[in-house]
C-alpha cells in the first residue's frame, strides 16, 4: 500500500509540474503583467507612456483637469449647459464622423467624475487616442473643445450628470451606453444601430424585407465605424471567455496599456460602471456559469461518495488475497 | 443444432443459445490478471471510460453542432452553451475529457515502458497501443477544428502547411488536403467527417485489437515476472486465493479499476466545473479570422513535445526530425536489445536513467513547445532538449546491448 | 471476508451508480428538449386592423398555414367565429382535415375548396356533409389583444370554444 502511495505521489508530482509549466508559467511568459490604475483617471499612465514630444502637453492637460475638478459645479447651471451636449447626444442621433454619439442617460453612474471633466475638456486626450489626430479638434467630439471653453461650465455640466443622470443602470444598458455604439453583441441581438427588431417574412416570397433593411443599416454603419477606427471593433459576445477579467479591466481603463497604438478609446468607467459592464459581458459570454457552479458540488460530491463505496467494495474483495 | 431443453432461468436460456456462461468465464470470471499490480494497471479501463464519456458527450454535441464556417462557432458557443439544456455540461465534459485522455495515455505509455510491457511476446500490445495513440491524435486534432475559433483556424493552417514538405514545396498536396487554398468550408466538413465517423470507428477497431493482443501474453505485473498461468488459475479455483498469483478480471480486478476510476472522476469533474482553461484555451473563443493571426499560436499541450522538435532545426531537418519523432516510439520493442523483462529500476543503472531522462526530456520539450521561441534562453533549452531526445533513442540499442542479463 | 459483506458492498455501489446514471439520463433528456428560441417562436401575432372583407389571409404559425378570413357581413354567425369589435373573423389551421392538403378559398361562393379530394368547408370552417373531410378545420389556440390576434396563446374566448367542444 505504501508503495502504491509513493507511485501515486510521483505520478501526481509530474502531472502538477506539467500543468504548471504549460499553464501558469507559459501564460506568464506570453503576456506581460499590466498593472491597472485602480480606476483613477488622473493621467498618470498617459504621462508615463507618452513620447518626449507629447509628455509636456499631457502633463498640462491633466493638470488642468485637476484644476477643474477642484471647482464646485452648479447642477441647475449644468442642466442648462447640457443642452449643448443634447444637440448630438439624443435618441435621434445618427452617424457623426464614424460613430453614433452614445446616450448619456446614465452617464453620471457609469463614468468617473475626473474622466467626464477631461472628456469635455479634450475628448481625444481624455480617451488617450490623441496619437491618431494631428489636431485633437478633428476627433468626432472634438468640436466641444471650442463650444465649451469655460472651466466652471464644464464643472457645472459634470455636476449635473453626477446628480441627475445617475440612476440605477442595468448591466445591459451599461453596455449599450458605454460600448454599444462601436461593439455589437450578437448573442444579445445588439448591433451598433440598436437591438435587432422582431420582423416577419412575406409568406408568399419567404423574404423578410424589414430584416434585410435593418441588416443594411447595420452594415452601412459598421462600414463607417471601420473606416474611422481602421478596423471594425469586434463583437464582444464571447470576450469574457476570450480574455481574462484582469485583461478586460485594464484594457477598458487604458487600452494603450495592453494594445499600444490601438484606436480604442479609454472608456472612463467608474467602479459601478465597470462592475455592470463586466456583469453584462459575463452574461453573454458565460451564461451557464451560475448553473455550472451550482451543479459542481453535487457531481463532485457524488463521486467522492462513489469512491468511498468503491473502496469498501474493493477492500471486501481484496482482503483475503494477501 | 444444440439440444434445447426447458431452461430454468434467463441465464440458462441465453446460455443454450449464445453460450453466455462460457463467455462470462472467458471474458470475466476466469480471465486471469496478475495479483501483483498497482493502480497504474487501471489506466487502461480509465481510458476506456474516458473514451466512453467522450462518445456520449459527443453524441449530444453532435445533435446541435453546425459544420458550416458561418455557423459553427455560434452553434457551439451560443446554441450549445446557452440554449441547449445541459449543453454547457457536454461541452465542458468533452473538452476536458479530450485533454485528460492524453494525460492518461501518456501515464499508460510510460508505465508500459517502465515495466517492459512491450517485450517478449507483448510487442503487438505495444504497437497496437501506439497505433491508438496516433488515432487519438488524429481524432483530437480534427475535433479541435470544429468550434472554428482562431486557434482552430490557425492550427489547421500551420499543421496542414507542414505537408508542403519544406523544400519539396508540395503546395498542391496542401491544397488537396484542405480541399481549398486555405482552411475553409471544405476543410471544416471533411475534418467533421473524420472526427465524427471515421476516426471513432478506427479507434473502436483499434481498441478491440488492443484487447485481443493482450489475451495470449497476458497483462504484465509489477515484477515483470513470467509465471505459469494455468498453475496459478488452478490454485485460485481451488480456493487457495492467497497463494495464487492471479485474480479474476471480474469482480476482483474490476473492483480495483472502479475505485481508481472514482478517484479519477473526482479530479475529472473538478476540472470540468472549475478549472478548464487548460483544455479550452481562451484564444479559441475568438471566432476564426483568416485575416488576423493571434499573437501566440500553439497546439494543445499533448502535442507540444512533438511540435517543439520541429523548431530548433532548419526547415527540412525540422520536418524530418518531426516525422522521426512521430514513429520512433513504435520502434521501442526492436531498439531495446536486452533480453531482460523487468521494471526499469531492476534493469541496471543505464536503462533506469534512460527512462527518467526520457520522461524529463519529453516534459521539457512540452514546456518549450508553448513558450515563445523568440526568447534566446527558451530557444537554447528547446534545442538541447530536441537533440537529447534523438540522442536518447540512438543510445537505447547501445545501452540495452551492454545490459547485464538478470539472473533468474 | 464473508460473501454477504462483499455482495452488500457491491450492491450498494451498484445502486449508487444507478442513481448517478439516472442523473445523467435526466441531463440527456433535457438536452433533447426543444430549445427556448424554438418554443418562443411558437407565438405569432397577426394585426387584424386593416383586414379586407371576404379576402383570405394566410399566416404561418409553428410551421403550419393559418387561415384568417374577415367574414362577409351576410355570412351566418357561428360560435366558432372570433369577434373583434363589429367584425367576425374565421381563424383556423389551413390544413384539410381529410389528408392535410391546403384548401383554397373561393370568395364568390364563400367556400373553402380542397383540390386533393374535393373537400369543402363553409366560412366558419365547418366541413360540408357527404365529402371526405370528417371534421371542421381546427381552431388554433389564440388570444385577442385589441385588434391583434396572438396565435399560440389560449385566451378566454378560445377556452370557451374548447370547453364547448367546437375547436375541431
Amino acid at each position: 500500500m505504501n508503495k502504491e502511495l509513493k507511485i501515486f505521489a510521483v505520478v501526481a508530482a509530474f502531472t502538477l509540474a506539467l500543468y504548471y509549466g504549460v499553464e501558469p508559467y507559459a501564460h506568464s511568459q506570453m503576456h506581460h503583467h499590466v498593472e491597472g490604475q485602480g480606476l483613477v483617471y488622473d493621467g498618470t499612465a498617459d504621462i508615463e507612456e507618452a513620447s518626449k514630444e507629447k509628455e509636456e502637453a499631457k502633463k498640462a492637460f491633466w493638470g488642468e483637469v485637476k484644476t477643474i475638478a477642484a471647482l464646485k459645479g452648479d447642477v441647475a447651471k449644468g442642466e442648462a449647459a447640457f443642452a449643448t451636449c443634447a444637440g448630438c447626444h439624443n435618441d435621434a442621433a445618427g452617424d457623426m464622423g464614424g460613430v453614433i454619439p452614445p446616450a448619456l442617460d446614465h452617464a453620471g453612474s457609469l463614468y468617473d467624475r475626473n474622466y467626464l471633466i477631461a472628456l469635455i475638456k479634450d475628448p481625444a486626450m481624455a480617451m488617450n487616442t490623441d496619437h491618431k489626430f494631428a489636431d485633437t479638434s478633428m476627433h468626432p467630439m472634438g468640436a466641444i473643445k471650442s463650444m465649451m471653453t469655460d472651466n466652471q461650465q464644464i464643472a457645472d455640466v459634470v455636476a449635473y450628470l453626477k446628480a441627475k443622470k445617475n440612476g440605477d443602470v442595468s448591466p445591459r444598458d451599461a453596455y449599450v451606453e458605454s460600448c454599444g455604439r462601436c461593439h455589437a453583441n450578437r448573442y444579445d441581438k445588439w448591433t451598433q444601430v440598436g437591438f435587432i427588431p422582431k420582423t416577419k417574412s412575406n409568406i408568399k416570397t419567404g423574404q423578410d424585407i424589414d430584416n434585410l433593411k435593418f441588416q443594411q443599416e447595420v452594415a452601412v454603419q459598421q462600414g463607417k465605424i471601420a473606416d474611422y477606427m481602421g478596423k471594425l471593433p469586434p463583437d464582444l459576445s464571447m470576450i469574457s471567455r476570450a480574455r481574462s477579467h484582469h485583461f478586460l479591466e485594464t484594457f477598458i481603463e487604458n487600452p494603450q496599456s495592453q494594445l499600444h497604438g490601438t484606436a480604442m478609446p479609454r472608456v472612463g468607467l467608474s467602479e459601478n460602471g465597470m462592475h455592470k459592464v463586466m456583469e453584462y459581458l459575463e452574461f453573454t459570454g458565460d451564461p451557464s456559469k451560475p448553473a455550472r457552479e451550482a451543479a459542481g458540488p453535487w457531481v463532485i460530491g457524488f463521486f467522492i461518495l462513489f469512491t468511498i463505496l468503491a473502496y469498501l467494495w474493493k477492500q471486501s474483495l481484496w482482503r483475503d488475497l494477501h | 443444432m444444440a439440444r434445447i431443453e426447458n431452461a430454468k432461468s434467463i441465464g440458462e436460456w441465453l446460455d443454450q443459445r449464445i453460450a453466455i456462461e462460457t463467455l462470462k468465464k472467458v471474458m470475466q470470471t476466469e480471465y486471469w490478471i496478475p495479483k501483483n499490480i498497482n493502480f497504474l494497471w487501471a489506466m487502461g479501463m480509465v481510458l476506456a471510460a474516458t473514451f466512453g464519456i467522450l462518445l456520449v458527450s459527443g453524441i449530444f454535441l453532435l445533435m446541435y453542432y453546425n459544420p458550416s464556417v458561418d455557423l459553427a462557432f455560434d452553434s457551439v458557443n451560443y446554441t450549445i452553451m446557452t440554449e441547449v439544456g445541459y449543453g454547457w455540461l457536454w461541452r465542458h465534459v468533452h473538452g476536458v475529457g479530450a485533454s485528460l485522455v492524453f494525460l492518461i495515455i501518456y501515464i499508460h505509455m510510460f508505465t508500459g515502458i517502465y515495466y517492459g510491457s512491450y517485450k517478449k511476446g507483448r510487442e503487438l500490445i505495444w504497437l497496437s497501443g501506439m497505433l491508438l495513440f496516433v488515432l487519438f491524435s488524429a481524432e483530437a486534432f480534427s475535433g479541435y477544428m470544429l468550434p472554428w475559433g482562431q486557434m482552430s483556424y490557425w492550427a489547421g493552417m500551420v499543421i496542414t502547411n507542414l505537408f508542403s514538405g519544406g523544400s519539396l514545396e508540395a503546395y498542391g498536396l496542401v491544397e488537396w488536403i484542405r480541399g481549398d487554398y486555405v482552411p475553409g468550408q471544405a476543410f471544416l466538413t471533411r475534418f467533421f467527417m473524420l472526427h465524427v465517423l471515421l476516426m471513432p470507428l478506427a479507434i473502436i477497431g483499434g481498441i478491440v485489437f488492443h484487447f485481443g493482443t493482450l489475451r495470449i501474453p497476458h497483462v504484465n505485473n509489477q515484477d515483470s515476472e513470467d509465471f505459469d498461468y494455468a498453475e496459478a488459475a488452478a490454485l485460485y479455483k481451488a480456493g487457495k486465493v492467497k497463494e495464487s498469483k492471479v485474480i479474476p478480471f471480474s469482480p476482483v480486478f474490476l473492483s480495483k479499476d472502479v475505485f481508481v476510476m472514482g478517484v479519477y472522476f473526482i479530479l475529472f469533474f473538478f476540472l470540468v466545473f472549475y478549472k478548464f482553461d487548460f483544455a479550452m484555451d481562451p484564444v479559441n473563443f475568438d471566432p476564426a479570422n483568416g485575416l488576423s493571426t493571434p499573437a501566440h499560436i500553439y497546439p494543445e499541450w499533448y502535442f507540444l513535445w512533438s511540435y517543439e522538435i520541429l523548431r530548433p532545426f532548419s526547415k527540412d531537418m525540422g520536418l524530418i526530425a518531426f516525422a522521426i519523432a512521430q514513429v520512433i516510439f513504435f520502434t521501442l520493442p526492436f531498439l531495446d536489445r536486452s533480453p531482460n523483462v523487468a521494471p526499469a529500476n531492476k534493469r541496471g543503472f543505464l536503462f533506469h536513467m534512460w527512462f527518467w531522462l526520457l520522461l524529463i526530456d519529453v516534459l521539457v520539450l512540452t514546456f518549450m513547445g508553448k513558450l515563445p521561441p523568440t526568447d534566446a534562453t527558451f530557444a537554447m533549452i528547446g534545442m538541447v532538449a530536441a537533440y537529447s531526445f534523438f540522442a536518447l533513442w540512438i543510445l537505447l540499442p547501445i545501452i540495452t546491448l551492454i545490459e547485464k542479463k538478470i539472473k533468474e | 471476508m464473508s460473501n454477504s459483506r462483499r455482495d452488500f458492498m457491491g450492491m450498494a455501489l451498484g445502486g449508487f451508480t444507478a442513481l448517478g446514471g439516472i442523473g445523467a439520463l435526466y441531463a440527456m433528456k433535457k438536452s433533447w428538449d426543444p430549445l427556448p428560441s424554438v418554443k418562443a417562436a411558437g407565438f405569432t401575432t397577426v394585426d387584424l386592423a386593416g383586414a379586407e372583407e371576404n379576402k383570405l389571409v394566410v399566416e404561418k404559425w409553428r410551421g403550419k398555414p393559418i387561415f384568417v378570413l374577415k367574414k362577409p357581413k351576410d355570412a351566418k354567425p357561428n360560435d366558432r367565429d372570433v369577434i373583434i369589435g363589429d367584425d367576425r373573423f374565421h381563424v383556423s389551421i389551413g390544413l384539410c382535415t381529410h389528408l392535410g392538403c391546403i384548401p383554397a378559398y373561393d370568395g364568390a361562393i364563400q367556400k373553402f375548396m380542397c383540390a386533393c379530394h374535393g373537400g369543402e368547408f363553409d366560412t366558419a370552417g365547418i366541413n360540408l356533409p357527404g365529402l371526405p373531410p370528417p371534421t371542421p378545420l381546427e381552431i388554433p389556440p389564440f388570444k385577442i389583444d385589441g385588434t391583434k390576434l396572438v396565435l399560440g396563446e389560449a385566451g378566454p374566448e378560445y377556452q370557451k370554444m374548447l370547453a364547448a367542444g367546437i375547436v375541431a
